[in-house]
């Protein structure tokens, strides 16, 4: 009976793995003295946002807003080209975000206009005549949508990178709903949840300032040629934190920005003139001026860019700057596409407004975790009553069964980081009943067949061979059920769901193959005949 | 131990009984949800709940004064204990929320709290709030419907393909039953329908299919070997018998489970706890008295044999692709 031997051993090996990994981490993490490396100890089960306290917030990015900003852009470019090939137009109005109108054509001059639009606009709209020297330029479809999604993702970028500065632990942004607009973000253990949802929802300024001393150590050290008085038009600003590991940095630069984000066009990656990494950037008509005097007017000296009211870097001025520029110092790639993307994901590109709003303080979590453990402890205590009591020795068989697949289950959901919710707690509670479920299915089996005279060893091979296919298929059944609460659900649902689903696949593992191997080590060295405690 | 020894009660006479008895309660739930509608929470309707825990135990009726006089439109909010009782929690759900564009939607919750703030009912703390806007709860609505619908569709396929149509029906009528059921239940006991309650339906179309299915899979291994001539009602009834004990038990143990979720799980789980508890009695009712009625309906008087494409396999070939019945 070699093969009962590596059955026995492969349940108790699975059951060793599972716990060491799942449910060990948990105990070692709850109490102290319990010795784990710490890769162990960071294999915990996730608790989700109604568990743990946290907010929970739906937002709409207006993206009508970005798209009227790029139509009302396109259209002064369109403005200003039409003026440089001599043709003034009377009017430019843009009625929808999508699209926009301009008058003032002259005839003779509409194959030039057309030549221009052709150039500014191609692209990106179609172009339409209208009676008098009019025309209507609507945005293509596949752009306008393209422009969207874009703007759905830049405002999840600039959202991850605020809640990251907030320092919240696994955050979750993502992308939400069916409209193709919204945004979810799970802050867990964040409770002051007026100033996340400032911070989320402010347009970050992006500010570049000229730079009149530092960086210094101190904010004292910085002020020591004014007299430890900062001057009127001057502001001490600190350097971003943790970029270095030269220790805290302090900029003293002019009040007045050069520019700020809303002068900013576009910065992209790049390279200087030595071939090493820079980010380039281009600026609006308005910035360009801007720019242009105040870099004019301090070559030579270091330009602070300030993001959040932090200095990211402070570049030296090299020569007067107007439309576009480069960045560049000791970069390396990373921090050149970083730089790029903060500067492009400093500004939210449109406003946004708040669809859902969920609130869990700490202490509703901590009432919940505790009716959770209390629900599942007294369930397992009249579940295994009722075995015990109804099926006697062979209850136990059925007992060990589920506890392996609640081992299993914990231990799975630990080592995969999914997310244990209130409503995974009751998925875990049912996955014990419905584990049961499949044994007293194969137990009732057994007992059928014995009634009808057959030694317990068949009975026992008999049932199984017979139940399995009936446990797959409500096994199926159910996982079609999960995997559209999974779909469906968000947060707490979709933590049920996943209880569900794995709870689902460890019991068909554990019913059958567990179960079995318990019935056969039992039976193993009695005679065929043996009658069974069931 | 064993609760039926050798059961042969003749169920598949009790069908038009067991019909009229489900139209009854379906019936009334209609008309119940006709008259009153069925309570959406916040979810589904959109709304502020704010969770409030006073220092000491207040009594609702002050909590509600309070609300009333102090929110414009304060009259309609839902004022409920919450938690533990003594506790001095109270749940407050208003059915309007602020304005969903610029930072307004919080405006009524910060209404709520402001109207208990000038109250004199002493310390609070808010342990919660949730807020859905208009658009966020029809977006749910829409998706719960869908979930659900998509769901029965999916199981249905899978039992036609395992099975044949006439029983895919059959445990599809008897598991939009046991939904049917749960709603009255929900509209009787005023329960609120949340995110929760619509896991529990789901869970519940999960289950009910699973236990119409252990029938079915014994009517199929029953058919093999049966003559000519004998008609499913017979079959049927034989093959709920034989599994009379297993519907008891495994409705029990899960039973047992479901109530420690109901009396332990707290104030969040209440809902789907009841809506499980309902769900699984209806189940195993309907998995004895509707199913199997369902389907000898749908065959009539008709042979089984020759239906049964698995009457024809030999047990050691059987593949689940072979089993459709032809």
């Amino acid at each position: 009976m070699k093969n009962i031997r590596w059955k026995v051993f492969t349940v108790i090996g699975v059951f060793a793995v599972f716990f060491a990994l799942g449910v060990y981490p948990i105990l070692a993490n709850r109490y102290s003295k319990l010795p784990a490396p710490a890769w162990l100890k960071a294999k915990q089960l996730k608790l989700g946002l109604d568990l743990r306290g946290g907010v929970h917030l739906v937002l709409r990015v207006q993206t009508d807003e970005a798209l009227k900003t790029s139509s009302t852009t396109t259209a002064e470019q369109l403005r200003e080209a039409a003026r440089t090939a001599g043709i003034n137009l009377t009017a430019v109005t843009v009625p929808t975000p999508i699209t926009f109108h301009i008058e003032g054509v002259p005839s003779e001059k509409d194959a030039d206009f057309r030549r221009v639009a052709d150039q500014i606009a191609g692209t990106n709209y179609d172009r339409n005549p209208g009676a008098g020297g009019t025309y209507d330029f609507t945005m293509r479809p596949n752009i306008a949508v393209q422009m969207r999604q874009q703007t759905v993702t830049q405002a999840r970028e600039t959202i991850d990178r605020r809640v990251n500065e907030l320092g919240v632990t696994e955050p979750n942004i993502s992308e939400y709903g069916d409209t193709g607009d919204q945004l979810l973000v799970q802050l867990p253990g964040v409770s002051d949840v007026a100033r996340a949802k400032e911070i989320i929802r402010s347009t970050a300024q992006l500010q570049l300032k000229i730079v009149e001393a530092g960086p210094m150590s101190s904010q004292e050290a910085l002020l020591q040629q004014y007299n430890g008085k900062l001057p009127d038009d001057m502001e001490v600003v600190p350097g971003a934190a943790g970029s270095e590991e030269t220790g805290p940095a302090f900029y003293l630069v002019r009040k007045t920005a050069a520019v700020t984000g809303q002068d900013l066009r576009n910065a992209q990656p790049s390279l200087d003139d030595n071939g090493r990494p820079a980010v380039a950037f281009s600026l609006t008509r308005e910035g360009s001026s801007k720019f242009g005097k105040v870099t004019g007017d301090n070559i030579g000296r270091a330009l602070a860019i300030i993001l959040d009211n932090r200095v990211q870097s402070a570049p030296r001025i090299d020569g007067r700057i107007t439309d576009n520029g480069r960045i560049y110092g000791s970069f390396t790639q990373e921090q050149v596409t970083d730089l790029s993307l903060v500067l492009n994901s400093g500004a939210l590109p449109a406003s946004m407004s708040y669809l859902e709003e969920r609130v869990i303080g700490p202490t509703l979590g901590q009432d919940s975790i505790r009716s959770g453990v209390m629900a599942s402890l007294a369930g397992l205590v009249l579940v295994i009553l009722f075995m015990l009591v109804y099926y006697k020795l062979s209850g136990i068989n059925a007992i060990v069964a589920m506890i392996a697949n609640l081992v299993i289950l914990l231990g799975l959901m630990a080592y995969f980081g999914a997310t244990m919710t209130l409503p995974g707690i009751a998925g875990f509670i049912l996955t014990m009943g419905m584990g049961v479920d499949s044994n007293v299915l194969i137990f009732e089996r057994v007992k059928e067949e014995m009634t009808a005279g057959q030694p317990a060893r068949n009975a026992v091979n008999r049932s199984f061979d017979r139940v399995f296919l009936t446990l797959l298929d409500t096994h199926v059944t159910s996982l079609i059920a999960a995997a559209f609460l999974f779909q469906f659900g968000t947060g707490p649902i979709r933590g049920f769901a996943t209880t569900l689903t794995i709870g689902l696949l460890t019991n068909l593992f554990t019913s059958i193959f567990v179960s079995k191997t318990l019935f056969e080590a039992v039976l193993l060295g009695r005679p065929a005949k043996a009658s069974l405690s069931i | 131990m064993k609760f039926f020894s050798n059961p042969n009660y003749d169920f598949v006479r009790w069908r038009w009984h067991a019909i009229t008895l489900s139209l009854v309660v379906i019936l009334a739930g209609a008309a119940v949800i006709g008259t009153r509608g069925l309570q959406k929470g916040v979810d589904f309707e959109g709304g502020t709940i704010v969770i409030a825990k006073f220092d000491t135990p207040k009594r609702i009726e002050e909590v509600r004064a309070a609300i009333t006089s102090g929110v414009a439109g304060g009259g309609d909010a839902v004022v409920q204990d919450y938690g533990p009782t003594g506790s001095g929690t109270v749940m407050i759900r208003v059915r309007r929320t602020g304005h969903e564009s610029g930072g307004e939607l919080s405006s009524e919750a910060e209404a709520v709290i402001n109207a208990l703030k000038k109250s004199n009912l002493g310390n609070f703390s808010v342990a919660g709030t949730e807020i859905v806007g208009p658009i966020v709860g029809e977006q749910l609505r829409r998706q719960g419907i869908l979930a659900t619908v998509l769901a029965l569709a999916g199981i249905m396929t899978y039992i036609a393909l395992r099975f044949q149509l006439s029983f895919a029906v059959g445990a599809i009528a008897a598991t939009l039953h046991d939904l049917l059921v749960c709603l009255a239940f929900l509209a009787f006991f005023r329960y609120d329908l949340t995110l929760n309650v619509i896991a529990g339906l789901l869970t519940i179309t999960g289950y009910s299919v699973n236990d119409t299915i252990v029938i079915f899979d014994r009517v199929r291994e029953n058919t093999r070997g049966v003559r000519r001539g004998e008609n499913l009602a017979a079959v049927v009834n034989t093959a709920v018998n034989q599994t009379l004990s297993r519907t008891i038990i495994t409705a029990g143990t899960t039973l047992l489970s479901v109530i420690a979720l109901y009396l332990f799980g707290g104030d969040v789980l209440e809902g789907f706890a009841f809506t499980m508890l309902v769900g699984i009695i209806s189940g195993t009712y309907s998995t004895v008295f509707i199913a199997a009625a369902i389907a000898i309906m749908l065959q009539g008087r008709k042979p089984v044999r020759g239906q049964m494409a698995t009457a024809a396999a030999p047990e050691t070939t059987r593949k689940p692709g072979r089993r459709r019945a032809s």
